[in-house]
């Protein structure tokens, strides 16, 4: 890091020298796993610096922010609209669950067959090591997996300024009713918290800000079709988490200027990996930094990941919002309409993930599908079975994987991805 | 040429020798506390011109002898599939896990289960629950089958399995009987995972396991019909890694 952060971090109320041990084991796993990669795209480099600065800079940034009298709000989740968030000036960042802390005390909270990922977002409170959620005047939690939702009852006592959003668990039009009236609920919150009234114009910029950070992912992902692939699965997995971070206008920049390198390599045939590759579609839950394990184990293990079927990837970005309104009312209803397709498991039935996957194989020429349960998380690993009798009659090749954050499982699962890789070539 | 295999498992090492298609010379040994030493005392005077490694030490060797290597998945498959062709299922029962594996006709991997972290249902759990019954893992089977009844065990869990059984012991239980009940228990377990890799054809029984005659007459009557054994069930991924090994060259 650049700077010395110590009195802003002491400030936030983080624990110091929990904190530097967790940025420590961060750094050691960044470099082990992401700078250890071979013919990396230069464009890369910016995210090596946003990572470096995960904890610094960008806290930096927010206080800033914060100072000038705008507002952070965090949150957990993809069902947390950003365009209200940034129609208000405010900045909406993904908070840190993404590794195991402070097990011990989240165990005397939360039973302990509980997701690492429910888990993780206690562990970052109760060891005191985010800057993310410190900083943060709303945090947002919402109601869409029963460990979310019951865990918000809990979280709720730690943290001094908690909002529950409902999420609707069935698409129908009462469903939609529902995710329109929390969603105009929400509006009303963010104004208040912020003391700006949302009108049409500053909707349309803030759908405007977000659609163009979406379209430099869907451009990444574009390019991600090349054989070779252009890019690893680890990098582009990177630049899918750091959209939950970071300046959303530089953000999109920097993907931009990836993506043009990218296209330069295509054009002249380059690739992080040979020609030929298997590749290697990654579905399931969603993996937040620093949860680079099952990437680095299929990556390590001769295939190369060519999208990824998730809130951090494409189910998280998949469509654009309706920009045409001129309303408050129009551009509210485009925004419920965009978050009412997102497929994510907490839905039943949830038929068009099924067929999400199935096109993301095709689109992207995958040779198998590696499906990503987190060991606890019931909707997705109740679906992987669907999901895998799906592809098998399509002659996908698909393993389901089951695990956590821990890295005792590492040479089991190393085994079975390389096998699953055998298969495919 | 000289292609030679090696399976680095948990418990044992094997290395299998082939000149011509045919093999010269099989040998095995613990894999102990330092497998990569075990690994060069077995080499020891060993001739081969190229060597392919697998099981759960392949990485080791891989780091320490800079040699290929090949999941013991594929490396079974391919053993298994050198010693009877129309094999289309396999079991492999090793010392710290158990595999079952789907071939196509071709003798090509479609899918494989695997049994998850712990090492119930493997030969850790039989090893530990003979030595808990005070047999010797050599008459572990053969014990079990003099019984004419089991006594159920609900434990999978190696370690719950075991206070299970010293609680069975302790109320006069014959241990024969309760011998009967661990193989019975690690047989429902080996059949669930067969069956989510939809077994076909003749199902082929590996690994250090597969030498136990209990576990073998269980898994038959449970599956309904015979399973093939070879000769040799522990050198079946050694096998497999020599033969890719001459592929390779």
């Amino acid at each position: 890091m650049s700077e010395d952060y110590t009195s802003m971090w002491e400030s936030l109320g983080l624990d110091l020298a929990a904190h530097d041990a967790l940025l420590e084991v961060l750094g050691k796993g960044y470099q082990d796993i992401y700078l250890a990669q071979k013919d990396r795209p230069e464009g890369m480099g910016y995210f090596d610096f946003v990572m470096s600065e995960v904890h610094g800079l960008r806290i930096k940034e927010l206080l800033d922010e914060k100072a000038a009298g705008r507002k952070v709000i965090g949150s957990f989740c993809v069902f947390v609209p950003e365009e209200i968030v940034r129609a208000a000036d405010a900045t909406l960042v993904g908070l840190c669950t993404g590794a195991d802390f402070a097990t011990e005390e989240v165990e005397k909270l939360l039973p302990r067959n509980t997701c690492s990922l429910i888990k993780s977002a206690f562990g970052f409170k109760l060891g005191k090591v985010c800057p993310y959620l410190e900083s943060a005047d709303m945090i947002v939690g919402e109601n869409t997996c029963d460990g979310k939702k019951k865990s918000y009852e809990t979280l709720t006592n730690l943290v001094p300024n908690l909002y529950v959003m409902d999420i609707p668990q069935v698409k129908s039009a009462e469903g939609r009713a529902l995710m329109k009236a929390e969603y105009l609920r929400f509006k009303e919150a963010v104004e208040k918290l912020t003391g700006v009234t949302i009108d049409a114009a500053r909707l349309k910029k803030g759908i405007e800000i977000v659609n163009n950070k979406r379209k430099a992912i869907h451009r990444l992902a574009g390019l991600r079709k090349a054989d070779p692939s252009p890019i690893s699965g680890l990098d582009a997995l990177l630049a899918n988490q750091v959209f939950f971070y970071d300046d959303p206008v530089r953000f999109t920049d920097s993907v931009n200027k990836i993506c043009d390198e990218l296209e330069k390599r295509i054009g002249n045939n380059e690739g992080v990996f040979p020609k030929e590759t298997p590749r290697v579609l990654l579905s399931g839950c969603p993996m937040a930094v620093p949860n680079w394990k099952l990437p680095w184990i299929i990556e390590t293990s001769g295939a190369v990941i060519v999208g990824e079927e998730s809130c951090v990837g494409e189910r998280g970005v998949r469509n654009l919002t309706d920009d045409t309104g001129n309303t408050v009312e129009e551009l509210m209803d485009s925004i419920v309409d965009r978050y009412f397709k997102v497929d994510c498991a907490i839905f039943t039935p949830n038929p068009d993930r099924l067929d999400h996957i199935v096109e993301m194989a095709k689109t992207y020429k995958a040779d198998g599908v590696i499906h990503y349960g987190l060991q606890f998380c019931q909707p997705y690993l109740m679906e992987a079975m669907p999901v895998e009798k799906a592809l098998e009659a399509k002659n996908i090749p698909c393993l389901r994987i089951d695990t956590d954050y821990s890295m005792e499982d590492v040479g089991q699962l190393k085994t079975r991805v390389e096998a699953f890789v055998e298969l495919l070539k | 040429m000289r292609y030679a295999g090696i399976d680095i498992g948990s418990r044992s090492i094997e290395l299998v020798v082939l000149e011509n298609c045919e093999i010269i010379e099989t040998k095995q040994a613990d894999s102990g506390f330092d497998p990569m030493a075990q690994a060069r005392k077995l080499l020891k005077g060993v001739e081969h011109d190229h060597i392919m490694a697998t099981g759960y030490g392949r990485h080791l060797f891989e780091l320490s002898f800079d040699t290929p290597t090949v999941t013991e998945i594929k490396a079974y498959a391919v053993g298994a599939n050198a010693l009877f062709p129309d094999v289309r299922t396999i079991l492999d029962i090793g010392g710290q896990d158990s595999k079952a594996i789907a071939l196509n006709e071709n003798g090509k991997v479609m899918k494989f289960e695997m049994n998850d972290r712990c090492a119930a249902g493997t030969g850790k759990f039989l090893e530990i629950m003979a030595h808990a019954l005070g047999f010797g893992l050599d008459q572990f089977g053969a014990e079990a089958l003099k019984a004419t009844k089991d006594i159920q065990i609900s434990s999978m869990c190696t370690v719950f399995a075991e206070s299970e059984v010293t609680s069975l012991v302790a109320k006069g239980e014959d241990r024969r009987e309760i011998a009967l009940g661990l193989h019975a228990s690690v047989v429902r377990r080996a059949v669930g995972m067969l069956k989510r890799v939809c077994p076909d054809g003749n199902i082929f029984f590996a690994g250090g396991v597969a030498k136990n005659s209990c576990m073998c007459n269980l898994l038959e009557d449970a599956l309904g019909q015979k399973i093939t054994v070879p000769q040799n069930p522990q050198m079946v991924g050694a096998l497999g890694a020599a033969l890719l090994a001459d592929e390779r060259k």
